[in-house]
């Protein structure tokens, strides 16, 4: 079975391709006295959506956040257009890079407007101001993730698609030119990913967002993605257009399952379908 | 709190249904915010009059007025100037850093529990002072900075624990909860083995008193208010966006170690201060969040929390001078006694929300 990847997600030649402005360069990331992320290098495609998938515990919810400047790297280094990500000011970070981690905390009876609102934080001088732009980005997230009517609700009220969204418009009035999702899809219903995805998806074909997502659904991750990057063990098996690096091949050596491969007749991007856990 | 005037300048020129949507729900928690900050503000005013001009010795409106412009009022003057002004004034400046202190350390540690008289940094200012009056014989200044060095050791320890990566919250406030615990046993043991005169002494300065306050010790905390208060408020503007984790704060360009330290160091000023001077008046930096919070919801309240510590703290002082005729009940009596209600009212509204969801 050979999965073709589709004409509108076909790579742009690579003379014409802009530059990366997030690039790893064999980053080594961990916690105490465990690796993680082993060595994984990775130029980030301007403008385009990329997805990172493998099994639990792989490394790349870890490679998100030493991509986001949350972890400093043990050994190479995060470039950000060029610097390196951890010599920059945090806020100067924060005006350029959006990171949505798994599971933020909802603080106890904040509106969603008032959460939308602290996304504008690092765009803010000292006195933090309220400015025209702060306004228009705040009120041009909350369209976009169709929460304006709702604006005035406590969050906890919420379920949990709206709460998704809400946590969406804040990154997204943040207004980053580069956004890394970690799992924003986590714990939503079938119906409510699809919403999400399409949301992140068009930030990236309208907007030209740079955007990174963690995600552990492959068939969604190779419906979703321009650029798919593969992990286990703490490094990249495969990376490439989802129709080039999901192969049963590369299924089997990544999530340790033997599975059929077919084409989705209306995307042409790859489905996997598993057959059994192989040993 | 700069937000608040975000609709207003924004919705200016042209006016957009959606941008209308947005100045109708900044309207709501705007209003109620002013309200409450009056509303309290004017409580304040109306508890230090009834303090300061009803004791047990009364004094009229007019009478106080002359007495502060400098008349001599045979009976009230000495009354109102050296006893219930200075008590009252004393609760005020107290009341509002234990309330803003407690606030600010429940916000950062995003724990209800977590303000600093459980965390063990009034408790290191009273096994500090009592280690003064009973090991030392130490009356007055050298007890105040007694009381001070064991709440800079205690934070110090607390600080320790801010940095690093994940769960610095639950480790400051587990390190807290047993410093607390332990130094807890050391005033126990110090009790114990103190004779009857210095347990005495020790017992009223634990149980917080506005007995005795002098005005050069107004002046003393009035400058610690003057200068810490704006700070934490500055510092306390920052608190919603760690409030959303310290992944995403830090994401959102906060420095999350430096603020933390920031609000901490702030926070163990103002109740050092406070607890030097009056001892550690039991509860107030613990009510005085929640409560604010529920005033004012989804912000961190800082600002309302000084408010209704000062309040508490007062009208406190004024129950325990008159519940009781004839004894002057320890103001840190009455708060105390507030604060098991208060723990539960806390746990009952809380489950009810999480029911109606």
């Amino acid at each position: 079975m050979t999965a073709t990847a589709p004409a509108a997600r076909a790579d742009v030649p690579a003379a014409g391709r802009p530059p990366a402005r997030l690039v790893a360069d064999t980053v080594s990331l961990g916690y105490d006295d465990r690796v993680v992320v082993d060595g994984v290098s990775l130029e980030v495609p301007t403008g385009r959506t990329t997805v990172v998938v493998g099994p639990n515990g792989c490394g790349k919810s870890t490679l998100l956040r030493g991509l986001g400047r949350l972890l400093r790297p043990r050994g190479g280094t995060v470039l950000l257009d060029g610097d390196e990500i951890g010599a920059l000011p945090t806020r100067e970070v924060a005006r350029r890079l959006g990171l949505l981690p798994q599971q933020p905390v909802v603080p106890e009876g904040v509106g969603v407007l008032e959460l939308v609102e602290r996304g504008r934080y690092p765009h803010q001088g000292i006195f933090r101001s309220w400015t025209r732009a702060d306004e228009e980005a705040v009120l041009a997230a909350l369209e976009r993730t169709d929460l304006v009517d709702l604006a005035g609700v406590p969050v906890d009220s919420l379920s949990g698609g709206q709460r998704q969204r809400v946590w969406l418009a804040m990154v997204l009035a943040q207004a980053t030119p580069v956004l890394l999702l970690d799992e924003p899809t986590s714990f939503l219903d079938l119906a409510h990913q699809l919403d999400v995805l399409d949301l992140v998806r068009g930030l990236c074909d309208d907007a030209g967002t740079t955007v990174v997502m963690v995600l552990h659904d492959l068939a969604m991750a190779a419906r979703y993605a321009d650029h798919l990057v593969a992990m286990r063990g703490g490094r990249v098996v495969a990376e490439g257009p989802p129709g080039e690096v999901v192969t049963p091949e590369v299924v089997e050596q990544v999530f340790g399952v033997s599975a059929h491969v077919l084409t989705d007749p209306d995307t042409g991007t790859p489905v996997v379908i598993p057959r059994r856990r192989s040993t | 709190m700069s937000l608040a005037t975000a609709g207003a300048t924004a919705a200016g020129t042209d006016v957009h249904p959606a941008q209308e949507a947005l100045s109708r729900a900044r309207r709501g928690p705007r209003r109620r915010r002013a309200l409450v900050v009056g509303v309290l503000v004017l409580l304040l005013v109306g508890l230090v009059l009834v303090r300061a001009l009803l004791g047990d010795y009364r004094i009229s409106f007019p009478d106080a007025v002359r007495i502060l412009g400098g008349t001599d009022i045979p009976g009230a003057s000495f009354v109102l100037m050296e006893s219930t002004l200075p008590r009252a004034v004393m609760a005020v400046l107290a009341g509002a850093a234990f309330g803003a202190a407690g606030g600010a350390f429940q916000v950062m540690l995003r724990n209800p529990l977590a303000s600093p008289d459980i965390l063990g940094v009034t408790v290191g200012a009273s096994a500090a002072a009592v280690a003064a009056l009973v090991l030392g014989g130490l009356r007055g200044t050298p007890v105040t900075l007694a009381a001070l060095a064991g709440a800079v050791a205690v934070a110090a320890l607390l600080l320790g624990q801010a940095g690093g990566h994940g769960a610095a919250t639950g480790r400051m406030v587990l390190v807290g909860v047993a410093l607390a615990a332990g130094l807890l046993a050391v005033i126990q043991w110090l009790l114990v083995r103190a004779s009857i005169y210095q347990a005495q002494d020790a017992l009223v300065w634990l149980s917080g008193s506005l007995n005795s306050v002098t005005w050069a010790e107004i002046l003393r905390m009035l400058v610690v208010d003057a200068v810490l208060l704006p700070v934490l408020l500055v510092l306390s503007g920052r608190l919603p966006v760690l409030g959303l984790g310290d992944d995403l704060a830090a994401a959102l360009g906060v420095h999350v170690l430096r603020l933390r330290v920031g609000v901490t160091v702030t926070v163990v000023g103002l109740v050092a201060a406070a607890t030097a001077v009056v001892g550690p008046v039991a509860f107030v930096g613990f009510l005085s969040g929640p409560i604010a919070r529920r005033l004012v919801p989804g912000r961190p309240a800082v600002g309302v929390a000084a408010l209704v510590g000062a309040v508490v703290v007062v009208a406190a002082d004024y129950a325990a001078a008159t519940a009781v005729p004839g004894t002057a009940l320890p103001v840190g009596v009455v708060t105390g006694a507030l604060g098991a209600p208060v723990i539960l009212w806390m746990l009952r509204s809380r489950s009810s929300t999480q029911e109606s969801r």
